[in-house]
């Protein structure tokens, strides 16, 4: 029986002894320099959304880079601390926590989701640190919370772009197709909500999984209802198949899409059922088109060779967005000597500051910084965009 | 001295341990950790009871800790409710849900019932991710206030560190007691040997069934605790992914033992954040590490290292 | 009725996918008792190694499907020898365990080698949909049918007629007496795991025009695969391929007529209808445990 006993205890004490190891070993600090000031990223660079994390990673340190060879902020460089939040919320929270308590960042650039930024704005309200999300999702900054920003567009302007377009070509009833998961629900309350300002009717509302191989079914239903045109709203490659199965069932009318494939991945996908398909995007998408006389040009086309001079992929609006939280943040931080509420009261000032994204215009009121000028209306044409004027 | 003795003494020890953590930890990012693993530890704890004791497996664990998280922020949340009343009602419901479910599944065995926990864990996530008007769908639920008693809100980091691992070292009593109780005895035999028990007077349907209901009703309270410590929960962290990691830090840890699912959520909990070094190729070490541990050491590490002790004893007997 | 037809094609489409990775489930459940939670990633990266050798390398798709099923079959073997064969305690917990690590582990792999994005090739045959009283259905949909039926039929000839599927039938049934008779039951158990997870390329080569994989496309595949195993009843060949078509069926039915949010749902909710009203499935092949 006491050998039994004791290794019992042993048992005890291993699991108890590793734990307390295993504790001691997380707890092993990082040298902290006082010198540079630190940001931080929490993005989604592997999981489902990874097509919004990765680019958004690579944008900041590109960003971060081209500061510091720029002589930095006030004589002091940039450092950037990123980490991955696989697009799950504890993850994100807990990566915030840790550059907020162990990396002492003074602001935070991400999450790329709308859960993750929602999970984290009570730490970072909480720990009055400056956070600029990347995220797509409208309740982020709706309500106003006073040290969260966010860069990238609003599906409210995504929205009125599409039913704006609409409008003007005289298509009154609306079918919706949607992604089961945050971006295509935010696209489907905002649909919903401005349906009737444009005057606009929804005959139809259907959902498809992330990773579902055949819409016929949900098409089939909305083929019923005799839509004037359908809205897909979701991210690659759910749309692609949506729009492989709409040519597939013959169905002819208008396809809209979100600004959430707004990428030439996209047109890879969906192949020759791109074509004639309209959406919303950042003018990063078709840079080359614009008007001279376009402000965001010039930004726009350094970013681009910049970055596919650095990372050798193509450069995306989603990258865009953390490109822009940078240097947003850049500018707040001039004259502030690393001073939070200072650089948050900066930020909330920021006036005509061109960004990929668009030209923010910050307020007290608005933490988004974006009009609905943001996006321009663009159609597939022969496997490439086309601006729709 | 009898086993339990040994082990109250070990838990006071622990408590003592952990109180001084809390104490002298001063970083918040260190507390938020060990709340996590906290948290982490009850769940674990909570499917040994189920696994490691009665022997059934679980693969949809997670939808309990689910259950009682969003029964929480609904119930306090819109219902504006205080979170003490919503706690009776967040395990209220998983033990209707349990009962309603466990009655069926139980009745199966080895793979099947595997299979049926997981179908049960997927339909459950599947509701919280599209009934939008009440869960706040895939994009979440925000708002869920803090605990509070009285004028005391516990909305420190310090603070829910105590709350959490008082909870946590209650219930390592607790279930030692079932464990040396008739109950607990009859979960082993049951473990051991279905129809030997049966044929032995145990009221085998019923026993796993209590057994399932009151590992039900503590994965709910760790939702109940894990809601009101970040404000904001979304489907994707009641998963079949997250019904997995429960079962990994089980088995991992150590069936049939408490320290065992202290040990095995630590190392779960902390096994990403020692990842991140790998960056690309965390998932491939994750996956490399769960098979590397069930090959070799499949009765846990608790086990598996008293093992090799007394292999190692063995030898030098000779 | 064009609509009704149409809800049905879109079904055989799912239904055959599904089919075809229910195969390799119920194939390798029916030689070693074992349920392989990694098959869905077998899956993948069939359908992923005939996407890169057909449009990175640009094979003729005869051979792409050849390599690539010898290619994936290999990898199980390799996976039956190093993972399974080695484990101390075959108890289905630690088995579940063991293949839901190699899940993970092929699914990080695959994020490595083919990067995160969805990837598309164009279907096998250049064909416009068929268009049959108003409901359209894919050229590549019909593939799939028959190379699953195909598939399907080979097995049953090997089971049947030949001696080793014969020896692996009596390895399944009874590990020692099958040994007593001379049956090398290591070698039978190695060879399953090869078939099944080359079924399993099979399967993803097959389904990558019409999917767009990636490299987490095996998570959901293989679940919903397996339910519809569990549906036709595990370890019967046709089973599998009647519980995929019913499964698709009734999921794209579900769509038309109740609503599509719920659409994953119904697998699993099949799934527990099985197991508590008829545990062997449709065409009960195996004996259930069931107090």
């Amino acid at each position: 029986m006491p050998q039994k006993r004791k290794c019992r205890i042993i048992a005890m004490v291993t699991a108890i002894v590793t734990t307390a190891c295993l504790l001691c070993i997380s707890t092993v600090s990082a040298e902290s320099e006082k010198e540079p000031i630190k940001i931080g990223g929490v993005f989604s660079v592997t999981g489902p959304a990874s097509f919004l994390g990765d680019p958004e990673r690579k944008s900041m340190e590109l960003a971060v880079d081209m500061i510091n060879e720029a002589g930095g902020i006030d004589g002091r460089m940039l450092q950037a601390v990123i980490y991955d939040s696989e697009g799950d919320p504890s993850r994100a929270v807990r990566n915030v926590q840790r550059l907020i308590t162990r990396d002492n960042v003074t602001a935070i650039v991400g999450p790329s989701l709308t859960p993750t930024s929602l999970a984290v704005i009570p730490v970072v309200e909480r720990a009055q640190i400056p956070l600029v999300s990347c995220a797509a999702g409208n309740r982020i900054t709706d309500p106003i919370k006073p040290w969260v920003f966010k860069t990238a567009q609003s599906d409210i302007h995504a929205v009125a772009s599409i039913y704006g377009h609409m409008q003007e070509n005289g298509l009154k009833k609306a079918a919706i197709i949607i992604q089961s998961d945050s971006f295509g629900e935010s696209g489907r309350d905002q649909l919903v909500e401005q349906a009737g300002d444009f005057g606009i009717e929804i005959v139809a509302q259907e959902n498809f999984g992330i990773r579902d191989t055949d819409t016929t079914a949900q098409l089939t239903n909305i083929r019923r209802a005799d839509p004037d045109a359908i809205i897909c709203w979701g991210t690659n490659p759910g749309p692609a198949v949506v729009a492989r199965n709409v040519e597939q069932l013959g169905i002819d009318v208008p396809l809209y899409n979100s600004h959430g494939v707004a990428s030439p991945r996209f047109i890879e996908l969906a192949g020759d059922s791109a074509e004639g398909i309209m959406l919303p995007t950042g003018r990063i998408l078709v840079a080359d088109l614009l008007p001279d006389d376009d402000p965001q040009k010039e930004v726009l086309q350094n970013y681009i060779a910049a970055y596919e001079d650095r990372f050798g992929e193509t450069a995306s609006s989603f990258g865009g967005y953390a490109f822009d939280g940078i240097n947003l943040l850049a500018e707040a931080m001039k004259g502030t000597d690393g001073d939070k509420q200072q650089i948050r009261d900066n930020l909330a000032q920021i006036q005509g500051h061109v960004g990929i994204s668009g030209e923010f215009n910050f307020s007290e009121t608005d933490h988004n910084g974006l009009a609905p000028d943001a996006f321009v209306m663009v159609r597939i044409t022969d496997g490439d965009w086309e601006l729709i004027e | 001295m009898t086993r339990l003795d040994t082990h109250i003494i070990a838990c006071i020890v622990f408590a003592a341990g952990i109180t001084a953590v809390g104490i002298l930890v001063d970083n918040a990012y260190y507390l938020q950790v060990m709340i996590f693993i906290g948290v982490n530890t009850l769940l674990a704890l909570s499917l040994n009871m189920l696994m490691g004791y009665a022997g059934q497996i679980s693969l949809g664990h997670a939808a309990f800790f689910g259950i009682g998280a969003y029964t929480t922020a609904v119930l306090s949340t819109t219902y504006n409710i205080s979170p003490w009343l919503s706690l009776p009602a967040a395990i209220f419901m998983a033990i209707a849900i349990a009962y309603i479910v466990g009655v069926p599944t139980l009745r199966l065995t080895g793979y099947y019932l595997a299979m049926g926990t997981l179908g049960f864990g997927i339909i459950v996530n599947i509701v919280f991710r599209e009934w939008y008007s009440v869960t706040g769908g895939a994009s979440g639920f925000v708002g869920i206030p803090p605990l509070s008693v009285g004028n005391f809100v516990f909305d420190t980091d310090r603070s829910y560190f105590f709350l959490v691992w008082g909870v946590v070292v209650f219930f390592f009593i607790i279930c030692r007691r079932i464990i040396d109780s008739r109950v607990g005895r009859a979960l082993r035999a049951i473990h051991d040997g279905e129809h030997a028990a049966a044929a032995m007077g145990v009221n085998i349907a019923k026993m796993k069934l209590r057994i399932f209901v009151l590992s039900a009703a503590m994965a709910s309270l760790a939702g109940f605790l894990y809601a009101h410590q970040v404000y904001f929960i979304s489907p994707g962290t009641f998963d079949f992914l997250a019904s997995i990691r429960l079962v990994t830090m089980v088995v991992i840890g150590g069936m049939a033992s408490i320290w065992g699912s202290l040990l095995g959520a630590s190392l779960l909990t902390l096994l990403p954040e020692w990842l991140h070094a790998f960056a690309d190729y965390e998932m491939m070490v994750y996956g490399l590490v769960l098979m590397l541990v069930m090959i070799f050491l499949p009765q846990g590490l608790t086990r598996g290292i008293v093992d090799i002790y007394e292999n190692s004893r063995k030898k030098n007997d000779k | 009725m064009q609509e009704f037809l149409q809800y049905f094609f879109s079904g055989i489409t799912n239904g055959a996918i599904y089919g075809v990775i229910a195969l390799g489930f119920s194939m390798l459940y029916r030689a070693t008792d074992l349920i392989n939670f990694s098959h869905g990633e077998f899956v993948m990266i069939g359908a992923l190694s005939m996407l890169t050798l057909t449009m990175t390398f640009r094979m003729p798709v005869i051979w792409a499907l050849l390599i690539t099923v010898f290619g994936v079959a290999l990898l199980g073997l390799l996976f039956e020898r190093l993972a399974i064969r080695t484990v101390r305690r075959p108890e289905p917990i630690v088995l579940i365990i063991i293949t839901v690590g190699a899940s993970i582990f092929l699914r990080g792999a695959a994020m490595l080698i083919w990067g995160k994005d969805s990837h598309t090739m164009p279907p096998f045959t250049a064909h416009a949909p068929l268009d049959i009283l108003g409901a359209r259905l894919l050229f590549q949909s019909i593939w799939i049918v028959l190379i699953a039926l195909l598939v399907a039929a080979c097995l049953h000839f090997f089971y049947k007629r030949t001696l080793t599927g014969k020896a692996m039938r009596a390895v399944a049934i009874n590990k020692q007496a099958a040994w007593l008779v001379g049956i090398p039951s290591k070698v039978m158990v190695l060879l399953a795991f090869g078939l099944s997870t080359g079924i399993g390329a099979v399967a993803g080569t097959i389904i990558a025009p019409i999917t767009m994989p990636a490299y987490d496309m095996g998570a959901m595949l293989g679940l919903k695969g397996f339910c519809a195993a569990m549906l036709g009843g595990l370890g019967s060949l046709w089973g599998s391929l009647l519980g995929g078509f019913l499964l698709g069926i009734l999921e794209a039915m579900g769509v038309g007529f109740v609503s599509s949010g719920l659409k994953d749902a119904t697998a699993f909710l099949l799934l527990l209808l099985v197991l508590y009203l008829r545990p062997g499935g449709i065409i009960s092949a195996s004996i259930v445990k069931r107090f």
